[in-house]
């Protein structure tokens, strides 16, 4: 009887398809991160074509998408500032939200982001650009405020600092990357277990396991459900955390 | 789940010759440009069309919205104002039309009054013009009366005595000592 094989880390490194030996060689990842993002442009260009003052169903529920990295923006950073980084925290929860969500649809049934290049993208982005605001607010104060926050003795600096320094600077990225590529991968490798398990269990061994396999089989769906919320939740916490970095880099004082 | 996720990955990179070690937390030079790609097109696509229509779309609404509700208030101001002046308006009338009554009441009520005391007046003059034509016509009764009574009498008398009584100084003296006489048994009578 043949071993059950489990899916692999090969799962996220498939052939490559257009462009081959070329830096912009295509596999079928590739190809579904760049069609869902013209999907992305084609909705939006759709729902905003023609803007009315009383919305169609259809220019409300856009509206309604928009207004969630816009909330996001103005609860944290104000009107002014929510407005001026409001593109920024837009794209990004569009991007992750459209790219975890091809996880779950047929065909492409794998997210974009649980490769490592766009969480890292997205990652130095958000780093890049709250370092920048904070450097533009207080200049010259910035890494100094950031790394040692006023009103501490200063022996206490030898242990704050270093600390400030690694959680502010290194973890920052490290567990935005992170947070957004293990919530998805691990997601993907856990739908692809319970498919291939339920295909070993009914097709490969057959009788009495095949009620386990289909049992398994409804692991799948209640994961698939979970994985419509860790899409949106990842989206979500992106956006907020970028945010939130934005906001701590623009306050008046650390 | 940890191990079945980890352990792939050592295998992998033994593996495969032909690409990169399969290490998932190592970014492929493909996987970020495309990454970055799609990151900066749709930037580029929501900051230059997607938010500038919203946002146009948006403050349109909240200005008509806001139009719509100063409106509604100028509205229900000018409403207040317009009751309130009818109100106003209402009152003046009433007050006016309490006024005008009591003053007909009082103008009546003066008519009334003035109108009794001509009638009493007119009466009062009607009796007195009355009694005084009375005590004329009486006057002018008892005048001729007087004469008529004097010369029946000089007329009897001259009859039972049998001679006129020509000497009309005499006659005259007799006749008014006559009437002095019934004169004054008619006042002791009416005394008694």
């Amino acid at each position: 009887m043949e071993p059950f094989v489990g899916p692999s880390v090969e799962e996220f490194f498939p052939e490559p398809i257009l462009f081959i030996g070329t830096p912009f060689e295509m596999n079928r990842i590739m190809i579904i991160r760049v069609v869902v993002a013209l999907i992305v442009v084609l909705v939006f260009w759709l729902g905003t074509r023609r803007m009315k003052i009383v919305p169609t169903r259809f220019q409300g529920a856009i509206e309604y998408l928009l207004a969630v990295p816009r909330n996001i923006g103005t609860d944290l950073l104000g009107e002014k500032d929510g407005a001026r980084f409001l593109p920024l925290l837009t794209t990004i929860f569009f991007v992750v939200i459209s790219a975890n969500f091809t996880g779950i649809i047929p065909p492409a049934n794998i997210a974009s982001t649980s490769l490592i290049g766009l969480p890292i993208v997205l990652a130095v982005i958000s780093y890049v650009t709250f370092i920048y605001a904070g450097i533009k607010k207080h200049p010259g104060a910035f890494f100094k405020n950031s790394l040692f926050p006023p009103g501490v003795p200063w022996p206490l600096y030898i242990i704050v600092t270093p600390i400030e320094f690694v959680s502010t600077f290194v973890l920052r990225p490290v567990t935005l990357t992170l947070r957004l590529l293990m919530n998805m991968l691990v997601g993907h490798l856990l739908l692809v277990l319970f498919f291939l398990a339920t295909n070993y269990f009914v097709v490969t061994l057959g009788g009495g396991w095949s009620a386990l396999g289909v049992g398994i089989l409804g692991f799948a769906f209640a994961w698939s459900g979970f994985e419509i919320l860790v899409a949106v939740l990842q989206a979500y916490v992106f956006t907020l955390l970028t945010a939130v970095y934005l906001q701590l880099a623009l306050a008046d004082e650390h | 789940m940890l191990l079945s996720l980890f352990l792939p990955f050592a295998e992998g990179t033994e593996g495969e010759g032909a690409h990169a070690p399969l290490n998932p937390l190592l970014p492929a030079t493909p996987d970020l440009i495309w990454g970055s790609v799609v990151f900066v097109g749709l930037a580029i696509f929501f900051t230059l069309y997607v938010l500038p229509r919203v946002k146009t779309a948006l403050d349109a609404r909240a200005e008509i919205i806001e139009g719509g509700i100063s409106k509604a208030e100028n509205a229900q101001a000018e409403a207040a104002a317009a009751l309130e002046e009818y109100t106003k308006q209402l009152a003046e009338a009433r007050a006016e039309a309490a006024r005008i009554r009591e003053q007909a009441r009082a103008d009546g009520n003066a008519i009334i009054a003035e109108l009794k005391e001509q009638a009493t007046v007119e009466a009062a003059r009607v009796t007195a013009s009355a009694k005084a034509s009375i005590e004329a016509e009486r006057q002018s009764a008892l005048v001729s009366l007087r004469a008529e009574v004097g010369s029946l009498a000089i007329d009897l008398a001259s009859g039972v005595i049998g001679e006129s009584l020509s000497d009309d100084k005499k006659s005259a003296a007799i006749v008014d000592r006559f009437l002095a006489e019934l004169e004054a048994d008619e006042k002791a009578k009416a005394k008694n």
